[in-house]
């Protein structure tokens, strides 16, 4: 048997072929094989090969651009479709486990499909170092399929630290008490040449833009080291920081589930611990 | 012009996920609820065009009797009025969602006209399966954007932008459009007394489709086990502060 793979430059799609291989032998497109991106293109070249292959699945990466274009397929050939799973076994039904809750619940389930859709989470198996598949031919696209396109791109304004990139992070959440209270915070970051994040309870009560949220519904980081100042540590927080290789915690309450996940606590009042911090650092210079 | 937001019902949890005893959903005894955080923001977004541009806005949910908190709170931030799939508690499917959400947008549509833009979220908070947006906009035959974090109406189409790694793509589509929007959109209100007041004559329009059997069929939830991370305690106060930095020296980030 066949299988179809939606792949990119990403890691993720690395990962996606390694469960793939499970259920056939691998063919694959590019998420760029048509230029500038057009996700129903792709997923319209996607269901013609996979019927034309007769494949037994189609994998792809559980990223933003793979999740997208895969319910796009899903939509189109009218079958279900798995998202961001992590193990996969063929049969009829397909089991597998897959994430909820942006990685903080996992979920057992049955996939009743003639053509599985499955993407792949990243960062959760090992990559495929196996040889590259062949990639199919694609058609040129319909008009009708051009309608949603890329068109443009801008590029953020704001030229600090990108969250997503940081190696170190010095966040803050409601504890921090105001937005005038970042100011230690944004300190700290200066000396480290660090992103300032926070939690969403912050940019709910808009302290601090979006873009600085780290967690399910903000950014995913990955730093190598991430001091969290007042933040308790909600499931939507913790979601984000699954990459970040060293967490200190900086809170008053040492039950705080922050304080109990992380590598490395400190207790206290963090308007005198960051600030303290800051000095240390300066004086050490 | 005539706006639509999909909202979700889910818990909000908190620092531990506790798990129900048959496993198959999380234990909300002391939970919570809230609507899915993206789409409050889709929320918001259809009331402020509907403030600007006068109009229809409605909230459309699936979810069991209690998800008529959740379409007040939609309401209570402007919306005129909500439509509810009542469910009894189960969960549905990705496919069967949207499927009974497509079905309400074209009986509405049938009744008052076409939606001009058809809000939802780019993914739900609880089981994430990014595609009920992609699902309604291909059975609709709209175009659809998913990921926006910005939208902007310009005469007969939408500019929207979406983003990725490096900044924002940039797409521009003919109404009526299916957005999927997330969180950073834009700030939501927070409701008004007298829009609470208002929201609760508002009408909500009640219904009770039949659930079927899932094809993405749930058997059971595990928390997953901790990343092993054990705390090492580096002092209290601002005492702490040399052996903070000694740890930030030997992670080689001073």
């Amino acid at each position: 048997m066949t299988v179809l793979v939606l792949m990119d430059e990403s890691d993720a799609s690395r990962q996606a072929l390694t469960l793939a291989r499970k259920f056939g032998e691998p063919r694959s497109m590019r998420m760029d094989a048509l230029g500038a991106f057009a996700p129903d293109a792709i997923a319209a070249a996607l269901a013609e090969a996979a019927s034309e292959l007769n494949v037994a699945a189609v994998f792809g990466a559980g990223t933003d651009r793979g999740n997208e274009v895969m319910a796009r397929l899903a939509a189109r050939l009218g079958l279900p479709f798995a998202a961001n799973c992590i193990a996969v076994t063929p049969g009829d039904p397909v089991t597998l486990t897959r994430l909820r809750w942006g990685g903080s619940l996992l979920e057992e389930a049955r996939l009743h499909s003639p053509r599985p859709l499955i993407t792949v989470a990243p960062h959760t198996i090992p990559a495929d170092s196996g040889p590259a598949p062949v990639e199919v031919d694609v058609k040129p696209p319909a008009e009708a399929d051009l309608v949603v396109r890329v068109v443009d791109h801008v590029s953020p304004s704001n030229g600090g630290v990108s969250l997503a990139e940081a190696k170190v992070i010095v966040s803050g959440g409601r504890g921090v008490g105001s937005k005038e209270g970042f100011a230690i915070i944004e300190d700290l970051a200066g000396l480290l040449g660090a992103a300032v994040g926070c939690s969403r309870a912050v940019t709910s009560a808009g302290w601090r833009p979006h873009s600085d949220q780290v967690g399910q519904t903000g950014t995913k980081v990955a730093p190598e080291v991430y001091i969290a100042c007042g933040i308790s540590g909600a499931t939507q927080h913790m979601a984000g920081l699954k990459g970040a290789k060293r967490i200190l915690a900086i809170n008053s309450d040492p039950q705080a589930p922050l304080m109990l996940n992380a590598d490395y606590t400190v207790t206290g009042d963090l308007k005198e611990i960051v600030p303290a911090i800051s000095a240390e650092i300066r004086k050490r210079r | 012009m005539r706006v639509l937001a999909c909202i979700k019902r889910v818990p909000i949890t908190g620092g531990r996920i506790v798990l129900a005893e048959d496993a198959r959903a999380i234990n909300t005894q002391h939970l919570a609820f809230t609507m899915s955080p993206h789409e409050e923001c889709g929320v918001e977004e259809a009331a402020r065009l509907i403030e600007a541009h006068k109009g229809d806005s409605v909230v459309l949910t699936l979810g069991p009797p209690e998800a008529t908190e959740q379409l007040r709170d939609a309401m209570a931030l402007g919306i005129d009025r909500a439509i509810h799939l009542q469910t009894d508690g189960q969960e549905w499917d990705g496919e069967a969602t949207a499927a009974a959400l497509t079905d309400a947008i074209r009986a509405d549509e049938a009744a008052s006209g076409r939606f001009d833009i058809i809000f939802l979220g780019n993914e739900s908070a609880d089981s994430g399966g990014f595609q009920v947006g992609a699902r309604v906009a291909y059975a609709l035959g709209r175009p659809l954007v998913t990921g926006l974090k910005k939208v902007t109406l310009d005469g007969s189409s939408v500019r929207c932008e979406q983003e990725v790694e490096g900044g924002r793509d940039v797409y521009v589509v003919p109404l009526p459009a299916v957005l999927t929007v997330k969180e950073g959109l834009n700030l939501p209100r927070y409701p008004s007394v007298p829009g609470r007041m208002r929201a609760r004559s508002k009408p909500v329009a009640v219904s009770t489709p039949a659930r079927p059997a899932p094809h993405l069929e749930l058997v059971r939830l595990a928390v997953p086990a901790g990343q092993g991370r054990r705390a090492e305690s580096l002092g209290a106060g601002a005492a702490a502060a040399p052996a903070v930095v000694e740890m930030l020296q030997k992670a080689g980030v001073v």
